[in-house]
């Protein structure tokens, strides 16, 4: 990463955002075909191979932590380190801390990764890290708020642009649910019991997974998303009342929505009818966004056809629309009744997953990378081809779930002529197994147009260096010549 | 106040931010603790044996939550198929709770006593041996590790301190056998942690092996009380309504 005679990064230090780009990439494909390696293992389940370390319950977290926390945090510490450098006009603070982030981060999730294989877990969905990880988290974390609000207060323009307060929405967020969801009385280094129990545990747990959703997968890529559109689009962002708006909307009632996990259980009656009807008022906010972002190409729509790059982000923000659209329809507790347990909500979760929070970091990624390397992306065509293999890759894959879903849903729920149940438990897995494998081709789908990226950002870079040491043979020649 | 204001101050932000955000989790969660219809007046519930609980550890361990659900909804067909909707009474001393979100196979919250504890040992070291058609890993290693029975009284001190009433005093033993009876009471009691585990693993093999405590032991414990504790026949169906 010795790139340092580009002018911008004198001005803006860009060292830390190449550095988090490439482990973002890295996380990705490490990340997606861990997923790919245990949708395989649903469908054909030789694949765990009775080595406790390969077996889906272990692996599983490993892929959940490396594609929320290892590709989607790395993404958003890349785009925020660039955007809060860029929208205000002033240098990253504490350049040592920022270092410090990023190697507490990637070493975090690394072990992470290999402890949950070792079978060490504290057994909480999204938050599996063992107490001394989350320690090392929170310290990482109050890192980046240093950081990040130091930046900001060195900004050279009076208002803080929109995109800010989108990411200091999530840090501030992030550090009080991490904090209160793993609070807990630690045995030994590598285990520990959680402070709360039962039905006060589930409803921290969820109020804690559903804003993981909300701000560390949602209102922090809104804030990558307000930055990237308006630069490609070379437009300003459509409506500033409305980004005003659906901004306090959105951190607002996303934090009453976690209960709608915990339909039908044991957890009051009171909270979960809260939670649905702060689910489906989540609908505006979240609308909202889109809008602003969509309606920001309008009168350069023909931008659709001409930019890769804009069609990865006009695609992203239309799953955003449909995700957070299927999110309030299954938080209604007669349509939970049936999604409730079943892959349905694996599917919901990817199409915002893959469909919102992917497509807009390679979008923006595709954008960011020239700037980076002060030249251009090696290959126009390759990105269309990694679009259409990320797209059918998602259509794939959450088909194939909203079959298994919905159709495990209504064979657990249907009844014979005599009132007995007409299908046991086992013929619903039975019944799952085509899917599954439509599902495991669809992710592989999506893990290839990972590495297409890939090679399009390696050969860009080497481009890159190639031409910037010809820069410097002919600056030599000539200062020799003079 | 105009939004300018706001956006202009970063640190003003940053509080109107903290306060927006605080308030949800505020009024769902904080309630939970206070409310005392939050959690059924049941009989029976009690705290985890000393094998019973390194059964569940070895649960958490094997992410055994990822795929299996315990927590039965109140409907016609998952009353056939599983039993009684699961009561919050019954997950009281679970740190952390179980109760999963994805049934990728049936739910676990009553299986005790639903299987044999040989049938467990097969079809955890084989499922398709037992079940043709399942997905489930095998978990050979469980039969063929001995159970690390060293830090069991510790692992009860960690649960102590959040509130589990495991015993260590006379005084919090003497409680317990006013609440539980003196026979739950006697396994609660922290300072005879090992010789319990020992005990129940002999008197029960679980395992089906005489001679070792293994880690197939302990989770077959585990699995064979869950669901176990309440005896429902003792409460009319309008009664536990009235909590909800």
């Amino acid at each position: 990463m010795a790139q340092s005679s580009a002018l911008p990064a004198e001005q803006y230090n860009y060292d830390i955002v190449r550095k988090f780009t490439i482990m973002a990439m890295v996380w990705a494909v490490v990340g997606m075909s861990v997923g790919v390696y245990i949708a395989c293992e649903l469908a054909w389940p030789f694949l765990n191979f009775d080595i406790a370390a390969l077996t889906f319950g272990r692996l599983r977290p490993v892929h959940t932590t490396l594609v929320i926390f290892g590709f989607g945090g790395s993404a958003l510490f890349a785009t925020s380190y660039y955007i809060v450098q860029r929208t205000s006009q002033a240098r990253l603070a504490f350049p040592w801390v920022a270092e410090f982030t990023f190697w507490g981060w990637s070493g975090g999730v690394a072990l992470g990764a290999i402890t949950y294989m070792l079978g060490l877990s504290q057994g909480r969905e999204y938050a599996e890290f063992e107490w001394p990880l989350d320690i090392a988290i929170t310290l990482v974390w109050v890192s980046y708020f240093a950081v990040y609000v130091e930046t900001l207060r060195r900004r050279s323009q009076p208002h803080i642009y929109v995109a800010n307060w989108f990411f200091l929405a999530f840090i501030v967020a992030v550090a009080l649910l991490h904090i209160f969801n793993n609070l807990a009385v630690p045995v030994s280094l590598t285990k520990s019991y959680s402070l709360f129990a039962g039905v006060q545990d589930a409803m921290t747990q969820w109020w804690y997974g559903h804003n993981a959703v909300g701000f560390f997968l949602t209102a922090a890529f809104l804030g990558m998303m307000y930055y990237f559109v308006p630069k490609q689009a070379g437009r300003p962002v459509y409506s500033y009342r409305l980004s005003i708006i659906h901004f306090w909307a959105l951190i607002f009632l996303y934090m009453w929505a976690g209960g709608h996990h915990l339909h039908w259980t044991s957890l009051p009656d009171w909270v979960s009818t809260l939670a649905a009807t702060f689910s489906i008022l989540l609908l505006m906010p979240s609308w909202g966004g889109m809008i602003n972002g969509i309606m920001t190409l309008s009168g350069a729509w023909d931008k659709l056809r001409s930019d890769p790059i804009m069609l990865f982000l006009i695609t992203s923000l239309s799953f955003y629309g449909m995700s957070t659209f299927e999110g309030p329809l299954m938080s209604l507790k007669s349509v939970n009744a049936l999604s409730h347990y079943t892959d349905w909500t694996i599917g919901h979760v990817h199409s915002g997953a893959l469909g919102w929070v992917a497509l807009v970091s390679f979008g923006s990624f595709y954008h960011l990378i020239p700037r980076l390397y002060d030249t251009k992306m090696y290959s126009q065509a390759l990105i269309y081809v990694h679009f259409w293999l990320a797209t059918i890759g998602i259509v794939l894959y959450i088909t194939a779930l909203w079959v298994a879903g919905i159709g495990q849903g209504l064979m657990l729920r249907s009844f014979d002529d005599y009132g007995n149940l007409a299908y046991t438990f086992i013929e619903t897995v039975e019944f799952m197994h085509t899917p599954y494998i439509w599902r495991a081709l669809g992710g592989a789908f999506f893990v290839s147009g990972v590495l297409v990226m890939v090679y399009n950002m390696v050969m860009t870079v080497r481009a890159a260096r190639y031409e910037q040491a010809a820069v410097e043979a002919k600056l030599t020649a000539k200062l020799a010549k003079a | 106040m105009r939004h300018e204001q706001i956006e202009t101050n970063s640190a003003l932000m940053l509080l109107l931010i903290l306060v927006v955000i605080s308030i949800g989790g505020l009024v769902e969660i904080v309630p939970l603790f206070y409310i005392n219809e939050t959690v059924e007046k049941v009989d029976g519930v009690r705290p985890y044996t000393p094998l019973e609980l390194r059964g569940r550890d070895i649960y958490i361990r094997e992410g055994c939550y990822l795929c299996h659900s315990q927590q039965i909804r109140p409907f016609r067909d998952e009353w056939l198929r599983y039993g009684h909707y699961s009561l919050a009474a019954e997950s009281q001393y679970d740190h952390p709770f179980q109760w999963g979100s994805k049934r990728t196979g049936p739910d676990l919250a009553r299986v005790g006593g639903k299987y044999s504890n040989q049938w467990h040992v097969q079809h955890l070291t084989s499922p398709r041996s037992v079940v043709p058609q399942s997905i489930m890993p095998n978990y050979p290693w469980l039969l063929a590790t001995d159970l690390d029975t060293s830090d069991v009284a510790d692992r009860m001190r960690a649960l102590r301190a959040t509130g589990v009433p495991y015993s260590v005093t006379q005084q919090e033993y003497d409680a317990n056998v006013k609440k539980f009876g003196k026979v739950v009471a006697d396994q609660l009691d922290i300072t005879q942690a090992t010789d319990n585990l020992l005990k129940q693993a002999r008197d029960q093999n679980f395992d089906g092996i005489p001679s070792r405590v293994t880690e197939m032991e302990a989770l077959v414990a585990y699995l064979q009380m869950l669901g176990t504790l309440v005896d429902f026949t003792k409460y009319d169906e309008g009664y536990f309504t009235t909590f909800r």
